[in-house]
């Protein structure tokens, strides 16, 4: 048990850590807090342009859609650079439990992701004139845990398919600019064809979304709480099927002795 | 002699590109996400009528997001390839290797511009009525060249970064934003006014929306046309003195 705590918490960070092979940690916070940041400012004016809905709508939005790029980005490269750097084999070599490895490297980017969500909202506030309901911030913090926790788990998803898969970046960010059309980020879920709309609700972020907008305009926990369990469950869902996908890919590329070939 | 090494080049770098599933999501997907996104909101904020206006902005993001990862990240591949010193070394000017690579990468935004048209025609009925079909077809051509050209100044300049992919990365929507491309500069504070009039993008859009609703582009297309010189100008400035210290400090090839 100790073992797999100690395997959970160092492996973790010793795979975010190794992010920064090739990436200078200025320009990792430049890359996750600006590109972000200007995200929010162009969604808000482009929604002040259409006229569809107002800044909140946008700012909620975007504030929380943007922790996905920690989530996937970061959660895809955490797992399918094992296999990219050639770091795999030795990992699955040893006996280590297979569970805390796989979750432990989810931890920095869900921290990773609030800090990034919580720098959109307090820009926000400071540029933007955003300002949620009186005592909603605690609730919000509620919100954005559970959203960017399930955006963490379709990272997992990707990444293990990038232990089989050629080019799994190309999926990464297909799956974060459609997150931006189908979830409720910049539309609302009712102006969408009903088959987009479907598809919205099968991924993370459009419940946490829906339940961030509905606490930043006043509503209590209780009141939002069967949005934010859907999006919990969404999440776990995720996660247990890039699990699956990690231990069936594991297992065949030792059958195979495939684990690193492209 | 020029000429033939530009064409080859332009013509070899846009077949590379397009090879790529990275610049096939930029210059394709991603602007047909974001017209998608653009038309959407439009329709339920009852501005239907802007349809085109984002069809075309939306390639023109197409454009610009090409150029800045192709142009910005340009002479690192060629390093991590393994080509640069090749290039550099070869009896043409390096500038004459790398503009074709560069202008090629903006050529890449016909598909975003194509792609988000087709697009917004087939699923959102888009009318492409366009006021002049012959400034257009010079317009676009124009626009690409100067980005192109606006590419060059980055490819020489972002190589002094060591991370230039994950510095473009934060030039994305600033530029979509400061250029007009889907939010009118009017809705912008003042003092971005200044910064857009340096950008050749503002004025390949403007010229671009001109020619397809209504109004004359000429202005526009000289102020492109101006704007590709000076940055050729400053690229082929910035690239001589980068060469120059690569060569003398015996750094070209280290990352």
């Amino acid at each position: 048990m100790t073992a797999a705590v100690r395997v959970f918490v160092v492996g973790g960070a010793i795979s975010y850590r190794a992010l920064f092979n090739w990436i200078s940690p200025g320009m990792y916070v430049t890359t996750m807090l600006g590109s972000p940041l200007f995200q929010i400012l162009f969604f808000v004016y482009l929604g002040r342009f259409a006229g569809s809905q107002d800044d909140s709508f946008f700012i909620v939005g975007n504030a929380i859609q943007i922790a996905a790029m920690s989530g996937i980005y970061g959660m895809t490269m955490g797992i399918a650079n094992e296999r990219q750097y050639g770091t795999l084999q030795p990992l699955l070599a040893t006996p280590a439990n297979r569970l805390a490895i796989f979750s432990g490297r989810a931890l920095p980017f869900v921290v990773n992701g609030l800090v990034v969500s919580a720098f959109g909202f307090a820009m926000s506030w400071v540029l933007l004139d955003f300002r949620p309901a009186e005592g909603s911030i605690p609730r919000l913090v509620v919100a954005v845990v559970v959203t960017t926790c399930s955006c963490v788990a379709l990272g997992m998803l990707i990444g293990s398919l990038g232990l089989r898969a050629r080019d799994v970046f190309f999926g990464a960010n297909l799956v974060y600019f459609l997150m931006l059309l189908v979830c409720g980020v910049n539309i609302a879920n009712d102006d969408l064809p009903s088959w987009l709309a479907a598809i919205g609700r099968c991924l993370p972020l459009t419940h946490g979304i829906e339940a961030a907008r509905g606490i930043a305009n006043g509503d209590s926990l209780g009141e939002v709480s069967g949005l934010l369990w859907t999006e919990a469950l969404v999440g776990l869902a995720y996660a247990t099927v890039a699990y699956g996908l990690f231990r069936f890919f594991e297992a065949e590329g030792r059958r195979r002795a495939s684990l690193e070939t492209f | 002699m020029t000429l033939r090494l530009f064409l080859i080049g332009w013509l070899f770098h846009l077949k590379n590109l397009t090879n790529s599933m990275f610049f096939v999501l930029v210059s394709v997907l991603q602007p047909v996400i974001f017209a998608s996104i653009a038309f959407f909101m439009f329709e339920s904020g009852s501005r239907t009528g802007t349809l085109l206006y984002a069809a075309l902005g939306a390639g023109l993001m197409g454009i610009w997001s090409a150029t800045l990862f192709g142009s910005g990240g340009a002479i690192q591949w060629q390093r991590w390839q393994g080509t640069l010193e090749l290039l550099v070394g070869a009896p043409p000017p390096f500038l004459a290797t790398l503009l074709p690579l560069t202008i090629a990468t903006s050529t890449l935004g016909i598909y975003s511009v194509v792609g988000t048209l087709f697009w917004g025609r087939i699923f959102f009925g888009v009318p492409l009525d366009f006021a002049h079909p012959l400034q257009l077809a010079l317009a676009i051509p124009l626009t690409i060249v100067s980005l192109g050209a606006l590419g060059l100044l980055l490819a020489s300049t972002f190589v002094l970064y060591r991370n230039a992919n994950a510095f473009a990365n934060l030039l994305e929507y600033p530029v979509w934003l400061a250029t007009g491309l889907l939010v009118p500069l009017t809705l912008l504070p003042g003092w971005v006014g200044p910064i857009s009039w340096a950008l050749s993008p503002t004025w390949g859009m403007t010229a671009i929306r001109e020619a397809a609703l209504g109004g004359s582009a000429w202005l526009e297309l000289a102020m492109c046309v101006g704007l590709g010189l000076v940055y050729l100008v400053l690229g082929s400035v910035a690239l001589r003195n980068f060469e120059r210290l690569a060569r003398s400090r015996a750094t070209l090839a280290l990352t």
